[in-house]
């Protein structure tokens, strides 16, 4: 798995994604293109509609527009598979689901009710192994802390190593060397994996150190290219002041 | 069948055993109780309690339509009405953005209300009243094929969706994002619920199905890590209630079905309390 090389064959063209609810328009005409390994961040203020994209991308809410990948090396169009790693899932104290069980529901069809799969099961500790999380296999999912939680879900939201990974950076429950963390952690995936990456940030100083590409969302989008091409525009400035 | 009752009065030589209708009673509880157990988790981990006990109070609208439409054979109209109502309450809760526990409250008033009325109006309440509390013990062997079938069913589907919905109860937008198509798999636990309650409740009763599918659980999830103790647990407190109950009410004098609802009922309170030993 681990020995795939990113080739920037593989793209993720969004094109023209509009949403509304009801009358209003949430967001318009979005068109972005990605290569695989790069990191395009989202950026933009509350309720620019950061989180609305990314769910019409996962096609969870009613949307125009289409995601459609492309291999140029076989030059067609594939059905694409996603990756998503939500911002943050509420889990109950005291659930009876350990990690396996939790990441085992997730990529497989054998009902963990029922028995422990060892393939499965070390299937997992080397996913988890990637995120430095095979420690928890055992651990109740309830009483992970933020950033466990988060390390674990990205190793549900990689296997198998999707295409493009959507990943909404978690604001609460997780200190700011956590953050760190999951940045340096989503900079390895992508130099190591062949997809792309959608991240939606809030944390300017460390986006303008790892992404690739920068886009500045706001109902539409409103400016996007580099990190110094975006943090130096006008409407970046107008939006966050100097970084 | 004769094999089967031999063998029951050979592990429990009880003298209540040597009647065919405890002999039936007993097998039955031994089939329902634990698919109720094994339904009831996912029931409690994707926050359905409510709806299921929405679907048991269905049963009597089911009946009284299906003599309005001349069905002569009320388990076919119980169960047909059961899955339109569990698949429609399913759309309207999740297209609207009341509350769930709202929706489902609206319709199982609907429902029983409509079914009261309907049955009272052709004469047919006293007939019916019983489906209220249930009663096992008059269940008979080829009731019983049905259960069997039940159970199978049962069994078949949930190799095929339990992940799904362990997935689903713990996110799902993260289930979605796994290509699971949420809509079906809910859509095929709440008529496998359907069916299952529709199937027991006249041995069971309909105020009384609901806690069979939640104590267990519940109990269950009070003391469980993992879901194979969640599975387990669950299924062996149903057995034990429902053994123990249909033994205890037989030389007391208690119906059947509530005596069993009471065991469930102090087995939850005592995992309750466990639950702050073993995991805190």
């Amino acid at each position: 798995m681990g020995d795939k090389k990113i080739c920037g064959l593989h793209c993720t063209k969004i094109n023209n994604i509009s949403v509304k609810v009801g009358k209003q328009e949430i967001l318009k005409n979005i068109n972005i293109h990605i290569h695989c390994g790069e990191l395009t961040v989202l950026i933009g203020q509350n309720g620019a509609g950061k989180t609305t994209l990314l769910k019409a991308i996962l096609g969870e809410i009613p949307h125009k527009g289409k995601v459609v990948f492309l291999d140029m090396k076989e030059n067609k169009k594939k059905n694409i598979r996603i990756g998503y790693v939500p911002q943050s899932i509420n889990i109950e104290k005291h659930m009876p689901t350990t990690v396996y069980d939790m990441v085992a529901s997730f990529i497989t069809q054998k009902p963990v009710c029922f028995k422990k799969d060892k393939k499965v099961y070390t299937r997992i500790e080397k996913q988890l192994q990637l995120f430095g999380a095979e420690s928890l296999i055992e651990k109740s999912i309830g009483d992970l802390s933020g950033g466990e939680l988060q390390r674990v879900l990205l190793a549900v939201a990689t296997t198998p190593i999707p295409n493009l990974l959507i990943l909404d950076e978690p604001v609460s429950g997780i200190d700011k060397n956590g953050i760190e963390d999951f940045f340096e952690t989503v900079n390895r995936i992508k130099s190591e994996y062949d997809m792309s990456i959608i991240l939606v940030s809030h944390n300017l100083e460390l986006v303008k150190k790892y992404a690739d590409k920068v886009i500045l969302l706001d109902k539409q989008i409103v400016k996007e290219g580099s990190v110094e091409e975006v943090y130096s525009s006008k409407e970046f400035r107008t939006r966050f002041g100097e970084v | 069948m004769e094999v089967i009752y031999n063998f029951l009065e050979m592990i429990l030589p009880f003298e209540c055993m040597s009647y065919i209708f405890m002999k039936n009673a007993l097998i039955a509880i031994v089939l329902i109780t634990p698919i109720f157990a094994m339904l009831g988790t996912m029931v409690v981990n994707n926050k359905l309690a409510f709806f299921s006990d929405a679907l048991g109070h269905s049963a009597l609208t089911g009946i009284a339509i299906g003599m309005l439409f001349g069905i002569t054979n009320i388990n076919i109209s119980m169960i047909l009405f059961a899955i339109i109502f569990a698949v429609l309450l399913n759309s309207v809760k999740r297209r609207t953005s009341y509350s769930a526990d709202t929706i489902i409250s609206v319709f199982s008033s609907i429902a029983m209300a409509l079914g009261l009325a309907m049955l009272a109006k052709t004469g047919n309440f006293n007939k019916y009243s019983s489906y209220l509390v249930g009663d096992i013990l008059s269940i008979t062997a080829q009731e019983i094929g049905y259960l069997v079938i039940a159970v199978i069913v049962v069994l078949i589907v949930w190799r095929y969706i339990f992940n799904k919905l362990n997935s689903m109860s713990i996110n799902s937008a993260l289930a979605k994002s796994k290509g699971i198509n949420i809509v079906l798999i809910d859509n095929i636990f709440v008529i496998l619920i359907a069916l299952v309650v529709m199937i027991s409740i006249r041995w069971i009763g309909i105020l009384l199905i609901n806690s069979l599918i939640i104590l267990p659980a519940a109990a269950s999830r009070n003391i469980s890590k993992n879901m194979r103790q969640y599975h387990l647990f669950s299924v062996i407190f149903a057995l034990f209630s429902g053994i123990t109950g249909l033994i205890i009410s037989y030389y007391n004098d208690i119906p059947t079905g509530p005596m069993i609802v009471i065991i469930s009922g102090v087995l939850y309170f005592i995992t309750f309390y466990l639950k702050k030993v073993i995991k805190e």
